[in-house]
């Protein structure tokens, strides 16, 4: 994998919201638009923090969601409900809020058109948003490489860029099928299933065509899905993945 | 300071501040943040090895490793994603057991691990009570997919630094980053002064 240094000296600034966009029932797409935006590369992330009046501040790591080639950088943010930035998030702020952020950061669960394919996605919940920067990107630069996105939600109101993944905006080279374990619509076409060995066997290439995949999701999804690729054969270097949530301790 | 409208926060009562470094969070849960799969090795096929500028390597089983003199510590852990954890309890072996007798002139430790995970330290700050090698967490054997069956406790460093899977030491005379590092992250990774990333 090519390794890249993050520029020194990430500072804080502020951005204005630019636009909210309801995803799900629970998510929704903040633009933002930033005075200083070095670029970030599909899959990085940022830190936001938030300042109440007597001073206290929370902060917390949302996956950007845009192309590095879109007008604005957006965050994809899922209102946990416990949660204490999320809410906010999701509930509170209104377009022409300001809210203060650094980054891009990371450096590990990165894609562009050089690191080449086959392009496996996997996602798991609101793990679809850095891959969704992916897709987008490969768009934008036209690539060729063939991608496959699989999307597991528990039903379809929960499915983020739900418009944008069902018509498949991202053209021919890529291929995208969800699976809902929750439940499906009338006449649903897709899976069902949980995301196990088997599914993954039906939805990658074969490990001599050497896919390169990210995955990412709640933690469980993660580890089961990295380790029934490694088991069917596949490259724990070219398994790339980031998990978020507990594990139940 | 920018405030941000309508935003109060969460405070935690019961979370003495004074414990929680700036930017974190306290969690009664256990997050888990990889940069790989966890690794399953089997007992029978793992040891500890210390190598590198030393005057001779030296390992450990997994028995030896047990037959070791251990300690149970209770300790804030802080990882970067900005989650702490209080009054974690571990078992396992002090780094300074694990050094004792070790001769070197190297300033620098790396640590690798099952999967190929790396992260660096400074020798001073592993030794002198600062670090373990846990195989235990709340009393039980540590569970993979928090490092099982050993990992690298070194509370006063972001978590990262803490590497899970851990499988021995590179004793070093220069420097040399690790995975986190090299991706950005901060090379020492005090939660205190807020080294998350390059720079800060």
């Amino acid at each position: 994998m090519e390794r890249a240094a993050l520029p020194r000296g990430l500072t804080w600034q502020l951005g204005s919201v630019v636009e909210l966009v309801d995803e799900t029932p629970r998510t929704k797409s903040i633009a933002l638009e930033l005075p200083v935006w070095p670029g970030h590369r599909a899959g990085q992330h940022v830190d936001v923090r938030l300042t109440a009046e007597d001073g206290y501040q929370a902060q917390r790591s949302y996956a950007i969601a845009s192309a590095p080639e879109d007008d604005h950088v957006v965050l994809t943010v899922e209102r946990l409900d416990d949660g204490e930035v999320s809410p906010y998030l999701v509930d509170e702020l209104r377009p022409g809020d300001q809210l203060e952020l650094r980054g891009p950061l990371g450096g590990y669960f990165v894609w562009d058109a050089s690191l080449g394919g086959p392009l496996l996605l996997l996602a798991g919940g609101s793990g679809v948003v850095p891959l969704r920067a992916i897709l987008r990107h490969h768009r934008v630069v036209e690539s060729t490489v063939p991608a496959r996105l699989l999307y597991w939600a528990r039903a379809l109101d929960d499915v983020i860029y739900r418009d944008e993944l069902m018509a498949n905006v991202f053209g021919d080279s890529v291929d995208i099928r969800f699976t809902l374990t929750g439940e499906q619509p009338e006449g649903w076409r897709g899976w069902e299933r949980w995301t196990d060995m088997e599914l993954l066997q039906e939805v990658t290439w074969p490990p001599r065509e050497r896919p390169l995949v990210y995955v990412c999701g709640p933690t469980p999804f993660v580890e089961k899905a990295t380790i029934s690729l490694i088991a069917l054969g596949h490259e724990p270097g070219r398994v790339l993945h980031v998990a978020f949530g507990p594990t139940g301790v | 300071m920018a405030i941000s409208r309508g935003f109060q926060g969460r405070r935690r009562g019961d979370a003495d501040p004074t414990r929680v470094p700036p930017g974190q969070y306290v969690t009664d849960d256990f997050p888990v943040l990889s940069a790989g799969p966890t690794p399953h090795t089997p007992l029978a096929e793992w040891d500890f090895t210390i190598r590198g500028a030393a005057d001779r390597p030296v390992a450990w089983t997994w028995n030896e490793f047990l037959a070791l003199p251990s300690e149970t510590v209770t300790v804030d852990v802080h990882c970067v994603t900005k989650w702490s954890k209080l009054d974690t309890v571990w078992m396992g072996v002090s780094l300074d057991t694990l050094l004792d007798g070790v001769e070197t002139s190297a300033e620098h430790v790396l640590a690798f691990c099952d999967g190929g995970y790396t992260t660096n330290l400074p020798l001073e700050d592993v030794t002198g009570g600062k670090a373990w090698v846990a195989y235990e967490y709340g009393g039980e054997p540590l569970e993979p997919e928090h490092g099982g069956p050993a990992r690298l406790l070194v509370p006063h460093l972001y978590f990262w630094k803490s590497a899970k899977w851990v499988r021995g030491l590179e004793l070093r005379d220069h420097d040399e980053p690790g995975f986190w590092e090299t991706y950005g992250y901060h090379n020492y990774g005090d939660p205190w002064k807020e080294q998350r990333y390059h720079g800060d």
